[in-house]
């Protein structure tokens, strides 16, 4: 198993710097100029000579092979450059956001799995009845109901019935928790809601699929306690899938909380990342597009070292 | 030497003009004006965007003003309550020569900066010599609007004196832009960057502290130079999207949002906060204008960009898209109520705004004719920014398929908008134009030649344009430089590289607690917070 981790670590480096060559390739192809934008966007007259001396300041007027090299070799020592529109550090301006978006994405995950693993779970228990209908029923409006708009049906629902509102400003749990969760858990409760949704479904596909297997038949046959078989052979078989589904979830809920973070003015890594896209701002999107890889990496490798605590033949095998 | 009193010939020298007409709904700022005002209390108020960095000569967005503003002095100042008359900020008293060469400023004693160093004229002259002449690195948005100036003098601590190298009927006006922030030159001195990554003004707020992307503070400076004020303890800007704003001026989280609401959301406040809001409307300093790419056929024939002009009807306009839109007045290439701009009956005269459409797309298709020009299909090249772009450009569209012409309208994200724009790759393109005074200097720039002018995206070279603008610039006599500028609009309505489809209006939401805040055609003016209080 630690053989299996360490090549799986190892891999890590390899696909970051694959993720940093596209990413920076990529991003060089797209139109736009951020100094025209930032400068001439408000319809000001600022001369060529201005914009020129603004870009060679921001180092845009390099060869784009040498700006590759300045961005390959700040990789190497952690550090990601300034961001093109504030010239404050990219670490500096991910580090005040990213906290944020890593609640309110454990908070959902947790929303998430209070809600699917139980629902699912009776669903596939109660297949064809009324409480099939009803978990389905829910489950489908999670999927077709998007966040932001659920969002914005919370906020004017606390708004027209309670006459409150979240505060406005996000505050570190730490300092303040009770304000912290006054103000995350409604965005954590609507994207929480379409994640449940999602995990649900498959939680119900899963299951029922795995008390289809001969091992179950054989557990019956055996005249062990249905709950004993649900529990122990079933849905700890069952919960592999809903484990990948809620470990991708999660990743992409860092960098793809968009419109809800606006929703609900949330000062996360979405929003900085639609502004950052918006403005051209190359170094701020390589320091995000890194950051997402990196979680989405350690949260696959945390899904498959999960899969080896659930099912010892992946164990045996690694 | 004439002596010029605030209230006199400077009016006049500057842009007089119709008083703003602000209607307000709700508890008027007048009535606010007349109680005596309540000290302390923080003022919080929204900001749909966020400055990219502290320093005022090198930023261009409202974004920037509303936080920093209340850090800065200025040496002069647009009158909120009269605009456009202009008054002294760091400035007591002011004089002119009488051939209009040398403006003579004689500062406030007794300025402080938040750091407790005296400010003096040096600390002037080292500002407008970094606006002027910026040292390199340092970026200046406005060098160009003071190239009239030949030098900056300092004859004691107290007085200012501007010497230009020729008349520029705009300077005084200059002075007042809310852009200019007033730094120390010992930290100049000492770092010409200083002000990118600091704020120490000599204003009525000192800073307090700047989270990125959530929120932006100031103290109240008690050394502040005019006795009695700021009002407020401090101010809070929440750094917030443009949807979560009226939810929270709604609610009561925000007390203010300074720069305009659309019609609907301030429909929707109204509604909802009932008597706790108050809302302040004026025409907007504003307006969305379509570009015709000169540089491209079948544009680069003005019979085809005059008769797709024509066949815009802009009165329906103005009733239709008002009601449903920021979009409302109807005017030229100045803002209309703005003394220098074309009257009603001059407009009606114009291409484009005669108030017989048939007539008007009647010489269209005419025109279309003998250009030579059928069946023209074309793209409209638009930001993908509902209010007002994506609904101006829907209409504009709208009025081509009456003379037969087929757009495809192409919305871009700003950046690729600009993009295409600064490329010459479209045919013709949705535009803005907006600047916080009235003044043709400043208003006219999207109409000159592109070689002069990089913000006009039309490709144009028009000599005659920019030498009518040249001779505007220098003309102190103010119904000779009226005369000059409606010759410079007929030739561009004429010639119609770049047309006005319409002007802006503006409307402000802010908490009935909220006193003492005026209202200006410009979301740029008027920021600085030192007379605003709060009833409780």
């Amino acid at each position: 198993m630690l053989s299996y981790i360490a090549h799986r670590l190892g891999m890590i480096v390899p696909t970051l710097i694959g993720v940093a060559v596209l990413c920076f390739f990529m991003l060089r192809i797209m139109p736009g100029d951020i100094v025209e934008l930032k400068l001439r966007g408000d319809g000001v007259a600022v001369t060529e000579e201005v914009i020129q001396q603004e870009r060679a300041r921001l180092g845009l007027d390099k060869p784009l092979a040498s700006q590759f090299v300045d961005w390959m070799t700040g990789l190497a020592t952690l550090d990601l450059g300034r961001s093109l529109w504030t010239d404050k550090p990219v670490v500096e301006e991910i580090g005040t956001r990213v906290w944020v978006s890593l609640q309110v994405a454990f908070m959902a995950t947790i929303i998430a799995v209070l809600i699917a693993i139980p629902l699912g779970t009776l669903s596939a228990l109660y297949k064809d009845t009324w409480i099939d209908y009803v978990v389905r029923v829910v489950a489908i409006a999670g999927l077709a109901v998007p966040s932001f708009w659920l969002g914005m049906l919370v906020i004017m629902g606390l708004l027209l019935l309670f006459r409150w509102l979240p505060p406005i400003e996000t505050v570190s749990f730490f300092h303040d928790p009770i304000r912290n969760l006054s103000i995350l858990i409604w965005p954590a409760l609507a994207v929480g809601y379409r994640y449940a949704a999602v995990a649900t479904r498959m939680m119900r596909s899963s299951l029922l699929e795995v008390l289809k297997e001969d091992y179950i038949r054989t557990a019956r046959a055996k005249g062990l306690y249905e709950r004993l078989i649900v529990v122990r052979h079933g849905l700890r078989n069952a919960l592999l899938p809903v484990i990948t589904v809620i470990g991708v979830e999660f990743a992409f809920l860092i960098g793809g909380l968009v419109v809800t973070e606006q929703v609900f003015n949330i000062n996360g890594i979405g929003k900085l990342f639609v502004q950052a896209v918006g403005r051209g701002d190359f170094t701020m999107v390589q320091g995000l597009v890194m950051l997402v890889a990196v979680i989405f990496i350690l949260v696959n490798l945390a899904v498959d070292l999960l899969y080896g605590v659930l099912d010892p033949r992946i164990r045996s095998k690694a | 030497m004439g002596i010029l009193h605030r209230t006199g010939r400077l009016a006049a020298l500057a842009t007089t003009g119709l008083a703003t007409t602000a209607l307000t709904l709700g508890l008027a700022t007048a009535a606010g004006a007349a109680e005596t005002p309540r000290r302390g209390g923080t003022l919080t108020f929204a900001v749909t965007a966020e400055p990219p960095n502290y320093d005022c000569h090198a930023n261009t967005s409202f974004a920037f003003i509303h936080p920093v503003a209340p850090h800065y002095s200025l040496l002069l100042k647009f009158d909120p309550a009269n605009y456009p008359k202009i008054t002294g900020d760091l400035a007591e008293s002011w004089t002119v020569s009488d051939d209009g060469l040398t403006f003579t400023f004689k500062l406030h004693p007794n300025v402080k900066f938040h750091d407790g160093s005296a400010l003096t004229a040096r600390d002037v002259k080292a500002s407008y010599e970094r606006i002027i002449n910026p040292p390199k690195g340092v970026v200046s948005a406005r060098q160009a609007t003071f190239d009239a100036v030949a030098s900056v003098e300092t004859p004691d601590p107290q007085t200012v004196v501007f010497k230009l190298k020729g008349a520029d009927a705009s300077f005084l006006a200059n002075l007042a832009s809310p852009w200019n922030c007033v730094y120390s030159a010992d930290k100049l001195a000492a770092d010409p960057k200083f002000p990118e990554k600091n704020v120490m003004g000599s204003g009525p707020f000192k800073f307090g502290e700047h989270v990125s992307g959530s929120h932006w503070t100031g103290q109240r400076f008690d050394g502040y130079f005019r006795q009695g004020e700021p009002y407020l303890d401090g101010f809070r800007a929440v750094f917030m999207s443009s949807s979560a704003v009226t939810n929270a001026l709604q609610g009561g989280q925000v007390q203010a949002e300074f720069r305009g609401l659309a019609p609907a959301d301030r429909d929707r406040v109204k509604n909802g906060a009932g008597d706790k809001v108050q809302v302040h409307e004026a025409p907007w300093l504003a307006s969305l204008i379509l570009v015709f790419n000169a540089k491209k056929k079948p544009f680069d024939d003005p019979r085809v960009r005059r008769a797709l002009s024509l066949a815009i009807d802009r009165w329906q306009a103005s009733t239709a898209l008002a009601k449903i839109s920021i979009l409302g007045p109807v005017g030229g290439i100045l803002r209309p109520g703005y003394e220098l701009a074309a009257s009603e009956a001059e407009l009606t005269k114009m291409p484009g705004f005669g108030k017989d459409i048939k007539a008007a797309r009647d010489e269209a298709m005419l025109l279309l004719r003998e250009a030579g020009v059928t069946g023209l299909t074309v793209n409209l090249t638009n930001r993908n920014v509902n209010m007002p772009y994506t609904i101006g450009g829907v209409y504009v569209i709208d009025q081509l398929r009456q003379i037969g012409v087929t757009v495809k309208h192409e919305q871009l994200e700003t950046k690729l908008w600009q993009s295409a724009m600064s490329s010459g790759n479209y045919d013709m393109a949705i535009d803005f134009t907006g600047d916080f005074m009235d003044d043709p200097s400043l208003n006219l720039t999207k109409y000159l030649s592109t070689e002069i002018s990089p913000v006009n995206y039309s490709g144009q070279a028009d000599p005659l344009l920019d030498k009518l603008y040249a001779q505007q610039r220098g003309e102190t006599d103010k119904a000779k430089r009226a005369q000059l500028v409606r010759e410079f609009e007929r030739r561009a309505m004429e010639q119609a590289y770049v047309v006005p489809i319409l002007w802006w209006n503006r409307s402000v939401v802010l908490s009935t607690d909220v006193k003492g805040w005026e209202m200006t055609p410009s979301h740029y003016l008027n920021q600085d917070l030192a007379d605003v209080w709060l009833a409780k």
